[in-house]
Protein backbone atom coordinates (compact mmCIF):
# COMPACT_ATOMS: atom_id res chain seq x y z
CA UNK A 1 0.00 0.00 0.00
CA UNK A 2 2.87 2.28 1.32
CA UNK A 3 4.92 0.98 -1.72
CA UNK A 4 2.14 1.75 -4.14
CA UNK A 5 1.84 5.29 -2.98
CA UNK A 6 5.17 6.11 -2.92
CA UNK A 7 5.38 4.67 -6.37
CA UNK A 8 2.87 7.01 -7.35
CA UNK A 9 4.45 9.79 -5.80
CA UNK A 10 7.50 9.27 -8.23
CA UNK A 11 5.75 9.03 -10.68
CA UNK A 12 4.81 12.44 -11.07
CA UNK A 13 8.33 13.68 -9.89
CA UNK A 14 7.30 13.92 -5.79
CA UNK A 15 9.95 12.55 -3.82
CA UNK A 16 9.95 10.85 -0.12
CA UNK A 17 11.46 12.77 2.08
CA UNK A 18 14.15 9.92 2.80
CA UNK A 19 15.00 10.30 -1.21
CA UNK A 20 15.87 14.04 -0.80
CA UNK A 21 19.43 15.63 0.44
CA UNK A 22 17.74 18.51 2.43
CA UNK A 23 15.21 16.74 4.21
CA UNK A 24 17.25 13.37 4.81
CA UNK A 25 19.28 12.98 8.31
CA UNK A 26 22.90 13.82 7.70
CA UNK A 27 24.71 10.73 6.43
CA UNK A 28 27.37 10.45 9.66
CA UNK A 29 24.14 9.78 11.37
CA UNK A 30 23.50 7.23 9.11
CA UNK A 31 26.28 5.26 9.36
CA UNK A 32 27.03 6.26 12.86
CA UNK A 33 23.41 4.12 13.70
CA UNK A 34 24.42 1.60 10.96
CA UNK A 35 27.88 0.97 12.96
CA UNK A 36 26.55 0.85 16.33
CA UNK A 37 23.97 -1.44 15.68
CA UNK A 38 26.05 -3.62 13.40
CA UNK A 39 29.02 -4.08 15.81
CA UNK A 40 26.17 -4.96 18.92
CA UNK A 41 24.88 -7.63 16.69
CA UNK A 42 28.60 -9.37 16.14
CA UNK A 43 29.78 -8.45 19.86
CA UNK A 44 26.97 -10.06 21.58
CA UNK A 45 25.19 -12.08 19.52
CA UNK A 46 26.99 -13.57 16.77
CA UNK A 47 30.51 -13.69 18.62
CA UNK A 48 29.47 -16.04 20.68
CA UNK A 49 28.03 -18.14 18.34
CA UNK A 50 31.41 -18.69 16.70
CA UNK A 51 32.77 -19.38 19.66
CA UNK A 52 30.58 -22.30 20.68
CA UNK A 53 31.82 -23.90 17.01
CA UNK A 54 35.54 -22.70 17.12
CA UNK A 55 35.94 -24.35 20.75
CA UNK A 56 33.57 -27.29 20.28
CA UNK A 57 35.63 -28.36 17.01
CA UNK A 58 39.47 -27.00 18.89
CA UNK A 59 40.27 -30.71 19.20
CA UNK A 60 39.22 -31.45 16.03
CA UNK A 61 36.57 -33.47 14.56
CA UNK A 62 37.10 -36.93 16.33
CA UNK A 63 37.33 -35.58 19.54
CA UNK A 64 33.88 -33.39 18.82
CA UNK A 65 32.17 -36.75 17.90
CA UNK A 66 33.82 -38.64 20.66
CA UNK A 67 32.42 -35.71 23.21
CA UNK A 68 28.60 -36.72 21.79
CA UNK A 69 28.44 -40.41 21.27
CA UNK A 70 29.90 -40.88 24.55
CA UNK A 71 26.98 -42.60 27.09
CA UNK A 72 26.42 -39.79 29.28
CA UNK A 73 25.97 -37.33 26.42
CA UNK A 74 23.79 -39.21 24.45
CA UNK A 75 21.49 -40.45 27.01
CA UNK A 76 21.17 -36.53 27.87
CA UNK A 77 20.52 -35.88 24.45
CA UNK A 78 17.78 -38.61 24.89
CA UNK A 79 15.92 -37.59 27.84
CA UNK A 80 16.15 -34.22 25.99
CA UNK A 81 14.43 -35.38 23.30
CA UNK A 82 11.86 -37.43 25.27
CA UNK A 83 11.18 -34.26 27.23
CA UNK A 84 10.08 -32.66 24.41
CA UNK A 85 8.40 -35.22 22.79
CA UNK A 86 5.93 -35.38 26.11
CA UNK A 87 6.33 -31.39 26.96
CA UNK A 88 5.42 -29.70 23.51
CA UNK A 89 2.13 -32.18 22.22
CA UNK A 90 1.17 -30.95 25.81
CA UNK A 91 1.31 -27.88 25.45
CA UNK A 92 0.16 -27.89 21.54
CA UNK A 93 -3.00 -29.11 23.08
CA UNK A 94 -3.36 -26.94 26.20
CA UNK A 95 -1.86 -23.72 24.47
CA UNK A 96 -4.82 -23.71 22.27
CA UNK A 97 -7.62 -25.09 24.69
CA UNK A 98 -6.62 -22.23 26.01
CA UNK A 99 -6.35 -19.65 23.77
CA UNK A 100 -9.85 -20.53 22.11
CA UNK A 101 -11.50 -20.50 25.30
CA UNK A 102 -10.17 -16.32 25.98
CA UNK A 103 -10.35 -15.32 22.55
CA UNK A 104 -13.78 -16.76 21.49
CA UNK A 105 -15.72 -16.44 24.60
CA UNK A 106 -16.61 -14.48 27.44
CA UNK A 107 -16.78 -15.54 30.91
CA UNK A 108 -16.23 -14.30 34.36
CA UNK A 109 -12.00 -15.41 35.01
CA UNK A 110 -11.21 -14.70 31.30
CA UNK A 111 -8.93 -11.83 32.79
CA UNK A 112 -7.72 -13.63 36.14
CA UNK A 113 -7.26 -16.72 33.28
CA UNK A 114 -4.97 -14.54 31.23
CA UNK A 115 -2.41 -13.43 33.49
CA UNK A 116 -2.26 -16.55 35.12
CA UNK A 117 -1.33 -18.01 31.38
CA UNK A 118 1.55 -15.02 31.74
CA UNK A 119 2.92 -16.77 35.17
CA UNK A 120 5.85 -18.90 33.49
CA UNK A 121 7.17 -15.93 32.15
CA UNK A 122 6.91 -13.22 35.16
CA UNK A 123 8.01 -16.08 37.94
CA UNK A 124 12.26 -17.32 37.59
CA UNK A 125 12.23 -20.48 36.37
CA UNK A 126 14.10 -21.33 39.36
CA UNK A 127 10.87 -21.07 41.28
CA UNK A 128 9.02 -22.85 38.99
CA UNK A 129 11.61 -26.08 39.62
CA UNK A 130 11.11 -25.38 43.56
CA UNK A 131 7.51 -25.47 43.40
CA UNK A 132 7.35 -28.98 42.26
CA UNK A 133 10.35 -29.96 44.91
CA UNK A 134 7.69 -27.87 47.38
CA UNK A 135 5.15 -30.16 46.19
CA UNK A 136 6.52 -33.35 44.97
CA UNK A 137 9.64 -33.78 46.90
CA UNK A 138 10.73 -35.93 49.62
CA UNK A 139 9.92 -33.62 52.23
CA UNK A 140 7.16 -31.83 50.18
CA UNK A 141 3.13 -31.84 50.32
CA UNK A 142 2.48 -35.07 48.61
CA UNK A 143 6.10 -36.80 49.48
CA UNK A 144 5.35 -39.28 51.89
CA UNK A 145 2.15 -40.14 49.85
CA UNK A 146 4.58 -40.81 46.75
CA UNK A 147 7.22 -42.12 48.52
CA UNK A 148 5.01 -44.73 50.29
CA UNK A 149 3.89 -45.59 47.05
CA UNK A 150 6.85 -45.94 45.35
CA UNK A 151 6.56 -43.05 42.88
CA UNK A 152 9.34 -41.18 41.36
CA UNK A 153 8.77 -37.42 40.55
CA UNK A 154 11.51 -35.43 42.12
CA UNK A 155 14.82 -36.22 40.83
CA UNK A 156 13.08 -38.27 37.85
CA UNK A 157 11.82 -37.69 34.33
CA UNK A 158 8.39 -37.11 35.61
CA UNK A 159 9.60 -34.11 37.66
CA UNK A 160 11.69 -32.81 34.40
CA UNK A 161 8.71 -32.92 31.82
CA UNK A 162 6.48 -31.11 34.46
CA UNK A 163 8.49 -28.49 35.45
CA UNK A 164 9.09 -28.02 31.59
CA UNK A 165 5.72 -28.32 30.94
CA UNK A 166 5.14 -25.29 33.28
CA UNK A 167 8.15 -22.99 31.77
CA UNK A 168 6.94 -23.56 28.34
CA UNK A 169 3.22 -23.57 28.95
CA UNK A 170 2.36 -19.53 27.55
CA UNK A 171 4.07 -20.23 24.42
CA UNK A 172 1.40 -21.44 22.00
CA UNK A 173 -1.43 -19.91 24.02
CA UNK A 174 0.78 -16.65 23.45
CA UNK A 175 1.34 -16.63 19.93
CA UNK A 176 -2.62 -17.89 19.02
CA UNK A 177 -4.74 -15.25 21.75
CA UNK A 178 -3.83 -11.77 19.80
CA UNK A 179 -4.52 -13.81 16.54
CA UNK A 180 -7.56 -15.61 17.50
CA UNK A 181 -8.70 -12.13 18.81
CA UNK A 182 -8.31 -10.30 16.18
CA UNK A 183 -9.89 -12.52 13.77
CA UNK A 184 -13.49 -12.88 15.64
CA UNK A 185 -15.95 -15.08 16.38
CA UNK A 186 -18.37 -14.51 13.09
CA UNK A 187 -16.57 -17.64 11.20
CA UNK A 188 -17.38 -19.75 14.10
CA UNK A 189 -20.58 -18.57 14.66
CA UNK A 190 -21.64 -18.84 11.10
CA UNK A 191 -20.34 -22.36 10.63
CA UNK A 192 -22.46 -23.01 13.97
CA UNK A 193 -25.42 -21.33 12.37
CA UNK A 194 -24.81 -23.56 9.09
CA UNK A 195 -25.48 -26.61 11.20
CA UNK A 196 -21.91 -27.29 12.16
CA UNK A 197 -21.39 -29.20 15.31
CA UNK A 198 -18.29 -27.64 17.55
CA UNK A 199 -16.08 -30.12 16.51
CA UNK A 200 -16.24 -29.73 13.29
CA UNK A 201 -16.39 -25.90 13.18
CA UNK A 202 -12.78 -26.31 14.97
CA UNK A 203 -11.36 -28.41 12.73
CA UNK A 204 -12.40 -26.54 9.36
CA UNK A 205 -13.11 -23.06 10.35
CA UNK A 206 -10.68 -22.00 13.52
CA UNK A 207 -8.15 -24.21 13.14
CA UNK A 208 -7.33 -23.26 9.58
CA UNK A 209 -7.15 -20.25 10.40
CA UNK A 210 -5.07 -20.57 12.98
CA UNK A 211 -2.47 -22.82 11.35
CA UNK A 212 0.84 -20.52 11.05
CA UNK A 213 0.31 -19.05 14.44
CA UNK A 214 0.38 -22.13 15.64
CA UNK A 215 3.25 -23.90 13.84
CA UNK A 216 4.97 -20.38 15.17
CA UNK A 217 4.10 -21.45 18.69
CA UNK A 218 4.99 -24.93 18.96
CA UNK A 219 8.66 -24.21 17.07
CA UNK A 220 9.26 -21.22 19.55
CA UNK A 221 7.81 -23.77 22.96
CA UNK A 222 10.01 -26.78 21.38
CA UNK A 223 13.33 -24.08 21.39
CA UNK A 224 12.67 -23.73 24.86
CA UNK A 225 11.63 -27.05 26.22
CA UNK A 226 15.23 -28.55 24.39
CA UNK A 227 16.72 -25.43 26.18
CA UNK A 228 15.49 -24.76 29.61
CA UNK A 229 17.98 -24.87 32.52
CA UNK A 230 17.13 -23.13 35.60
CA UNK A 231 13.90 -25.08 36.81
CA UNK A 232 14.85 -28.08 35.17
CA UNK A 233 17.92 -27.97 36.76
CA UNK A 234 16.32 -27.88 40.30
CA UNK A 235 13.95 -30.64 39.93
CA UNK A 236 16.41 -32.49 38.04
CA UNK A 237 19.18 -33.97 40.88
CA UNK A 238 21.85 -34.21 38.00
CA UNK A 239 22.23 -37.61 38.48
CA UNK A 240 24.46 -38.38 34.88
CA UNK A 241 23.21 -41.04 32.57
CA UNK A 242 19.83 -40.80 33.88
CA UNK A 243 18.17 -37.50 34.85
CA UNK A 244 20.46 -34.65 32.60
CA UNK A 245 19.18 -33.07 30.02
CA UNK A 246 21.80 -31.65 27.65
CA UNK A 247 22.15 -28.20 29.26
CA UNK A 248 22.39 -29.56 32.38
CA UNK A 249 25.38 -32.08 30.78
CA UNK A 250 26.73 -29.11 29.33
CA UNK A 251 27.24 -27.42 32.68
CA UNK A 252 28.68 -30.64 34.17
CA UNK A 253 31.43 -30.72 31.79
CA UNK A 254 32.49 -27.28 31.88
CA UNK A 255 32.71 -27.32 35.61
CA UNK A 256 34.64 -30.31 35.17
CA UNK A 257 37.22 -28.25 32.59
CA UNK A 258 36.18 -30.90 30.07
CA UNK A 259 35.91 -27.46 27.71
CA UNK A 260 35.76 -28.69 24.03
CA UNK A 261 33.80 -31.64 25.19
CA UNK A 262 31.11 -29.00 27.00
CA UNK A 263 31.08 -26.79 23.74
CA UNK A 264 30.53 -29.81 21.50
CA UNK A 265 27.32 -30.93 23.32
CA UNK A 266 26.69 -26.42 23.70
CA UNK A 267 26.74 -26.79 19.93
CA UNK A 268 24.14 -29.07 19.54
CA UNK A 269 21.86 -26.73 20.87
CA UNK A 270 22.92 -23.78 18.66
CA UNK A 271 22.29 -26.07 16.12
CA UNK A 272 19.12 -26.70 17.09
CA UNK A 273 18.45 -22.88 17.65
CA UNK A 274 19.69 -22.03 14.50
CA UNK A 275 17.09 -24.97 12.54
CA UNK A 276 14.54 -23.54 14.83
CA UNK A 277 15.20 -19.91 13.38
CA UNK A 278 15.35 -21.20 10.11
CA UNK A 279 12.11 -23.49 10.13
CA UNK A 280 10.99 -20.07 11.91
CA UNK A 281 11.71 -17.62 8.98
CA UNK A 282 10.53 -20.15 6.48
CA UNK A 283 6.94 -20.12 8.41
CA UNK A 284 6.94 -16.50 8.28
CA UNK A 285 7.45 -16.11 5.19
CA UNK A 286 4.80 -18.72 3.76
CA UNK A 287 2.40 -16.78 6.56
CA UNK A 288 2.97 -13.76 4.95
CA UNK A 289 2.42 -15.43 1.67
CA UNK A 290 -0.66 -16.65 2.42
CA UNK A 291 -1.77 -12.95 4.35
CA UNK A 292 -0.71 -11.41 0.79
CA UNK A 293 -3.05 -13.93 -1.27
CA UNK A 294 -5.51 -12.70 0.73
CA UNK B 1 -42.20 -19.40 8.61
CA UNK B 2 -44.07 -17.20 10.68
CA UNK B 3 -41.75 -15.56 13.45
CA UNK B 4 -42.82 -14.13 17.25
CA UNK B 5 -40.89 -12.94 19.80
CA UNK B 6 -42.89 -12.07 23.54
CA UNK B 7 -41.95 -10.15 25.94
CA UNK B 8 -37.91 -10.44 25.12
CA UNK B 9 -36.03 -8.56 27.46
CA UNK B 10 -31.92 -8.71 27.49
CA UNK B 11 -29.62 -6.52 29.82
CA UNK B 12 -25.53 -6.09 28.88
CA UNK B 13 -24.76 -5.38 32.76
CA UNK B 14 -26.77 -1.85 33.76
CA UNK B 15 -27.49 -1.44 29.63
CA UNK B 16 -31.06 -2.76 28.73
CA UNK B 17 -30.68 -3.82 25.14
CA UNK B 18 -34.09 -4.97 25.01
CA UNK B 19 -36.70 -4.19 26.71
CA UNK B 20 -39.82 -6.20 27.39
CA UNK B 21 -40.35 -6.24 23.28
CA UNK B 22 -43.12 -8.28 22.01
CA UNK B 23 -43.27 -8.60 17.57
CA UNK B 24 -45.07 -10.98 15.12
CA UNK B 25 -42.93 -11.37 12.08
CA UNK B 26 -45.51 -12.14 9.30
CA UNK B 27 -44.34 -15.13 6.59
CA UNK B 28 -42.62 -14.62 3.42
CA UNK B 29 -42.23 -10.92 4.12
CA UNK B 30 -39.00 -8.97 4.39
CA UNK B 31 -39.02 -6.86 7.76
CA UNK B 32 -36.72 -3.85 8.58
CA UNK B 33 -35.53 -3.57 11.74
CA UNK B 34 -34.81 -0.19 11.70
CA UNK B 35 -33.27 2.28 14.36
CA UNK B 36 -30.25 4.45 15.40
CA UNK B 37 -27.32 2.35 16.54
CA UNK B 38 -27.60 0.94 20.55
CA UNK B 39 -31.29 0.42 20.07
CA UNK B 40 -31.16 -3.01 20.64
CA UNK B 41 -31.84 -4.13 16.71
CA UNK B 42 -28.91 -6.48 16.41
CA UNK B 43 -29.21 -8.29 19.63
CA UNK B 44 -32.73 -8.82 18.76
CA UNK B 45 -31.71 -10.43 15.44
CA UNK B 46 -29.11 -12.34 17.30
CA UNK B 47 -32.08 -13.65 20.23
CA UNK B 48 -34.53 -14.26 16.89
CA UNK B 49 -31.05 -16.36 15.76
CA UNK B 50 -30.51 -18.32 19.01
CA UNK B 51 -26.78 -16.66 18.85
CA UNK B 52 -27.57 -14.65 21.95
CA UNK B 53 -30.15 -15.89 24.93
CA UNK B 54 -32.96 -13.50 26.30
CA UNK B 55 -32.78 -13.00 29.83
CA UNK B 56 -36.38 -13.57 29.48
CA UNK B 57 -39.52 -13.97 27.26
CA UNK B 58 -40.04 -16.33 24.05
CA UNK B 59 -39.29 -16.76 20.86
CA UNK B 60 -41.66 -18.47 18.70
CA UNK B 61 -41.04 -20.18 15.08
CA UNK B 62 -44.09 -21.42 13.39
CA UNK B 63 -45.44 -21.09 17.12
CA UNK B 64 -43.04 -23.64 18.06
CA UNK B 65 -41.14 -22.26 21.37
CA UNK B 66 -37.11 -22.00 20.01
CA UNK B 67 -36.17 -20.75 23.00
CA UNK B 68 -34.42 -24.12 24.06
CA UNK B 69 -33.53 -24.87 20.43
CA UNK B 70 -29.52 -24.51 19.54
CA UNK B 71 -28.86 -22.72 16.86
CA UNK B 72 -27.34 -25.60 15.04
CA UNK B 73 -31.19 -26.66 14.75
CA UNK B 74 -33.39 -23.46 13.86
CA UNK B 75 -32.83 -23.76 10.33
CA UNK B 76 -32.00 -20.38 9.68
CA UNK B 77 -29.89 -18.12 7.57
CA UNK B 78 -27.70 -15.74 9.17
CA UNK B 79 -26.09 -13.19 7.19
CA UNK B 80 -23.53 -11.07 8.88
CA UNK B 81 -22.44 -7.35 8.19
CA UNK B 82 -18.32 -8.36 7.55
CA UNK B 83 -20.00 -10.97 5.45
CA UNK B 84 -17.82 -13.99 7.53
CA UNK B 85 -16.85 -15.81 4.92
CA UNK B 86 -14.57 -18.55 5.38
CA UNK B 87 -11.26 -17.26 4.56
CA UNK B 88 -9.27 -20.13 3.47
CA UNK B 89 -12.01 -21.89 1.14
CA UNK B 90 -13.03 -21.12 -2.53
CA UNK B 91 -16.09 -19.68 -2.53
CA UNK B 92 -17.67 -22.81 -3.92
CA UNK B 93 -16.38 -24.79 -0.35
CA UNK B 94 -18.31 -21.70 1.35
CA UNK B 95 -21.42 -22.15 -0.19
CA UNK B 96 -21.15 -26.08 -0.30
CA UNK B 97 -19.94 -26.03 3.71
CA UNK B 98 -24.02 -25.83 4.98
CA UNK B 99 -24.38 -29.02 2.65
CA UNK B 100 -21.08 -30.80 3.82
CA UNK B 101 -21.68 -30.65 7.33
CA UNK B 102 -25.54 -31.91 7.27
CA UNK B 103 -26.09 -35.64 9.05
CA UNK B 104 -25.03 -38.60 7.13
CA UNK B 105 -28.42 -39.35 6.63
CA UNK B 106 -29.58 -35.66 5.24
CA UNK B 107 -26.31 -34.97 3.35
CA UNK B 108 -27.02 -34.75 -0.01
CA UNK B 109 -24.48 -36.34 -2.40
CA UNK B 110 -21.26 -34.73 -4.24
CA UNK B 111 -23.27 -34.38 -7.86
CA UNK B 112 -26.25 -32.81 -5.72
CA UNK B 113 -23.50 -30.81 -3.69
CA UNK B 114 -22.28 -29.61 -6.69
CA UNK B 115 -25.34 -29.02 -8.85
CA UNK B 116 -26.95 -27.09 -5.76
CA UNK B 117 -23.93 -24.94 -5.16
CA UNK B 118 -23.63 -23.56 -8.72
CA UNK B 119 -27.41 -22.92 -8.99
CA UNK B 120 -26.95 -20.61 -6.00
CA UNK B 121 -23.97 -18.57 -7.57
CA UNK B 122 -26.05 -17.90 -10.40
CA UNK B 123 -28.66 -16.75 -8.59
CA UNK B 124 -26.00 -14.27 -7.18
CA UNK B 125 -24.77 -14.30 -10.10
CA UNK B 126 -21.41 -15.25 -9.48
CA UNK B 127 -20.45 -18.71 -10.74
CA UNK B 128 -17.26 -17.78 -12.69
CA UNK B 129 -15.93 -16.88 -9.25
CA UNK B 130 -16.59 -20.12 -7.63
CA UNK B 131 -12.47 -21.25 -7.24
CA UNK B 132 -11.73 -18.04 -6.04
CA UNK B 133 -10.80 -17.25 -2.43
CA UNK B 134 -12.75 -14.48 -0.12
CA UNK B 135 -10.12 -11.86 0.25
CA UNK B 136 -10.01 -11.76 -3.73
CA UNK B 137 -13.47 -10.56 -3.88
CA UNK B 138 -15.04 -6.71 -3.63
CA UNK B 139 -17.66 -5.73 -0.44
CA UNK B 140 -20.35 -6.31 -3.10
CA UNK B 141 -19.43 -9.78 -4.18
CA UNK B 142 -18.34 -11.17 -1.07
CA UNK B 143 -21.58 -10.05 0.81
CA UNK B 144 -23.60 -12.39 -2.35
CA UNK B 145 -21.84 -15.00 -1.68
CA UNK B 146 -22.19 -14.80 2.23
CA UNK B 147 -26.30 -14.84 0.97
CA UNK B 148 -25.88 -17.88 -1.41
CA UNK B 149 -24.48 -19.40 1.40
CA UNK B 150 -27.01 -19.04 3.81
CA UNK B 151 -29.34 -20.07 1.20
CA UNK B 152 -27.56 -22.72 0.69
CA UNK B 153 -29.38 -24.84 3.82
CA UNK B 154 -32.83 -23.91 2.39
CA UNK B 155 -33.42 -22.01 5.98
CA UNK B 156 -36.93 -21.24 6.76
CA UNK B 157 -35.89 -17.87 7.69
CA UNK B 158 -33.29 -15.40 6.43
CA UNK B 159 -31.77 -13.04 9.26
CA UNK B 160 -29.73 -10.09 7.87
CA UNK B 161 -27.19 -8.04 10.27
CA UNK B 162 -26.76 -4.92 8.47
CA UNK B 163 -26.34 -6.48 5.51
CA UNK B 164 -25.01 -3.26 3.43
CA UNK B 165 -23.30 -1.74 6.17
CA UNK B 166 -20.00 -2.59 5.19
CA UNK B 167 -20.19 -1.22 1.69
CA UNK B 168 -19.91 2.21 -0.41
CA UNK B 169 -22.72 3.80 -0.75
CA UNK B 170 -23.00 2.99 -4.65
CA UNK B 171 -22.72 -0.82 -3.88
CA UNK B 172 -25.12 -0.18 -1.23
CA UNK B 173 -28.04 0.99 -3.16
CA UNK B 174 -27.19 -1.94 -5.80
CA UNK B 175 -27.56 -4.49 -3.60
CA UNK B 176 -30.64 -3.47 -1.15
CA UNK B 177 -32.58 -3.45 -4.97
CA UNK B 178 -31.02 -6.94 -5.76
CA UNK B 179 -31.69 -8.40 -2.04
CA UNK B 180 -35.17 -7.15 -2.77
CA UNK B 181 -35.63 -8.88 -6.60
CA UNK B 182 -34.41 -11.60 -4.83
CA UNK B 183 -36.87 -11.68 -1.54
CA UNK B 184 -39.55 -11.32 -4.06
CA UNK B 185 -38.51 -14.13 -6.19
CA UNK B 186 -37.60 -16.85 -3.11
CA UNK B 187 -40.49 -15.68 -0.77
CA UNK B 188 -38.58 -16.43 2.45
CA UNK B 189 -39.81 -14.74 5.78
CA UNK B 190 -36.80 -12.29 5.95
CA UNK B 191 -35.55 -9.95 8.62
CA UNK B 192 -32.69 -7.42 8.21
CA UNK B 193 -31.21 -5.06 10.72
CA UNK B 194 -30.57 -1.39 9.53
CA UNK B 195 -29.88 2.34 10.97
CA UNK B 196 -30.10 3.61 7.34
CA UNK B 197 -33.72 4.80 7.17
CA UNK B 198 -33.36 5.27 3.33
CA UNK B 199 -32.35 1.71 3.03
CA UNK B 200 -35.56 0.25 4.79
CA UNK B 201 -37.97 2.68 3.25
CA UNK B 202 -36.72 1.51 0.44
CA UNK B 203 -36.24 -2.42 0.85
CA UNK B 204 -38.96 -3.67 3.33
CA UNK B 205 -42.20 -4.90 3.69
CA UNK B 206 -42.71 -3.59 7.06
CA UNK B 207 -40.60 -1.32 9.31
CA UNK B 208 -40.15 -1.68 12.60
CA UNK B 209 -38.49 1.15 14.58
CA UNK B 210 -36.83 0.70 17.60
CA UNK B 211 -35.05 3.09 20.41
CA UNK B 212 -33.56 2.34 23.69
CA UNK B 213 -34.82 -1.40 23.18
CA UNK B 214 -37.92 -0.71 22.91
CA UNK B 215 -40.50 -0.38 20.05
CA UNK B 216 -41.74 2.72 18.88
CA UNK B 217 -43.51 2.30 16.12
CA UNK B 218 -44.38 -0.53 13.37
CA UNK B 219 -45.88 -0.49 9.75
CA UNK B 220 -45.64 -0.50 6.03
CA UNK B 221 -42.83 2.00 5.00
CA UNK B 222 -45.36 4.74 3.73
CA UNK B 223 -47.37 4.34 6.85
CA UNK B 224 -44.31 5.42 9.40
CA UNK B 225 -43.15 7.73 6.93
CA UNK B 226 -46.39 9.40 6.17
CA UNK B 227 -47.81 8.95 10.29
CA UNK B 228 -44.89 8.67 12.36
CA UNK B 229 -46.37 7.58 15.59
CA UNK B 230 -43.84 8.74 18.26
CA UNK B 231 -41.74 11.93 17.96
CA UNK B 232 -38.50 9.60 17.58
CA UNK B 233 -40.12 7.86 15.01
CA UNK B 234 -40.57 11.52 13.18
CA UNK B 235 -37.24 12.95 13.39
CA UNK B 236 -35.24 9.70 12.73
CA UNK B 237 -37.00 8.93 9.64
CA UNK B 238 -37.00 12.70 8.18
CA UNK B 239 -34.24 12.27 5.59
CA UNK B 240 -34.34 16.19 4.72
CA UNK B 241 -33.04 16.15 8.86
CA UNK B 242 -29.44 14.41 8.11
CA UNK B 243 -25.99 16.00 7.76
CA UNK B 244 -24.11 18.70 8.52
CA UNK B 245 -26.37 22.00 9.85
CA UNK B 246 -25.78 23.72 6.96
CA UNK B 247 -26.55 21.17 4.46
CA UNK B 248 -29.83 20.41 6.18
CA UNK B 249 -30.74 24.14 5.71
CA UNK B 250 -29.74 24.41 2.45
CA UNK B 251 -32.50 21.59 1.68
CA UNK B 252 -35.01 22.93 3.18
CA UNK B 253 -33.94 26.55 1.33
CA UNK B 254 -33.86 24.68 -2.09
CA UNK B 255 -37.56 23.02 -1.29
CA UNK B 256 -38.94 26.84 -0.60
CA UNK B 257 -38.91 25.99 3.47
CA UNK B 258 -38.25 28.30 6.34
CA UNK B 259 -35.15 27.17 8.52
CA UNK B 260 -36.72 24.71 11.46
CA UNK B 261 -35.41 24.53 14.63
CA UNK B 262 -32.62 21.64 14.50
CA UNK B 263 -34.32 18.79 16.73
CA UNK B 264 -32.80 16.76 19.46
CA UNK B 265 -32.96 13.35 18.17
CA UNK B 266 -30.88 13.88 14.81
CA UNK B 267 -27.52 13.63 17.22
CA UNK B 268 -29.07 10.30 18.61
CA UNK B 269 -29.74 8.99 15.32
Amino acid sequence: MSAAIASNWSGIGAERFEQKAVTREPTWVKWLIITISLSFFALFLLLPLVAVFAEALRKGWEAYLAALVEPDALSSIRLTLIVAAIAVPFNLVFGVAAAWLIAKFDFKGRQLLTTLIDLPFSVSPVVSGLIYVLIFGLQGWYGHWLSDHNIKIIFAIPGIVLATIFVTFPFVARELIPLMEAQGKEEEEAAIVLGASGWRTFWHVTLPNIKWGLIYGVILCNARAMGEFGAVSVVSGHIRGETNTMPLHVEILYNEYQFSAAFAVASLLALLALVTLAIKSVVEWKGRQVAAIQ
Amino acid sequence: MSIQVQNINKRFGNFVALDNVSLNFPTGELTALLGPSGCGKTTLLRVIGGLEYADNGRVLLEGEDASDTHVRERQIGFVFQHYALFRHMTLFDNVAFGLRVKPRKLRPGETEIKRKVHDLLNLVQLDWLGDRFPPQLSGGQRQRIALARALAVEPRVLLLDEPFGALDAKVRKELRRWLRRLHDEIHVTSIFVTHDQEEALEVADHIVLMNHGKVEQIGTPQAVYEAPATPFVESFLDLDDHGPDWLVAARLRRKGYALQPVSEHRSAA
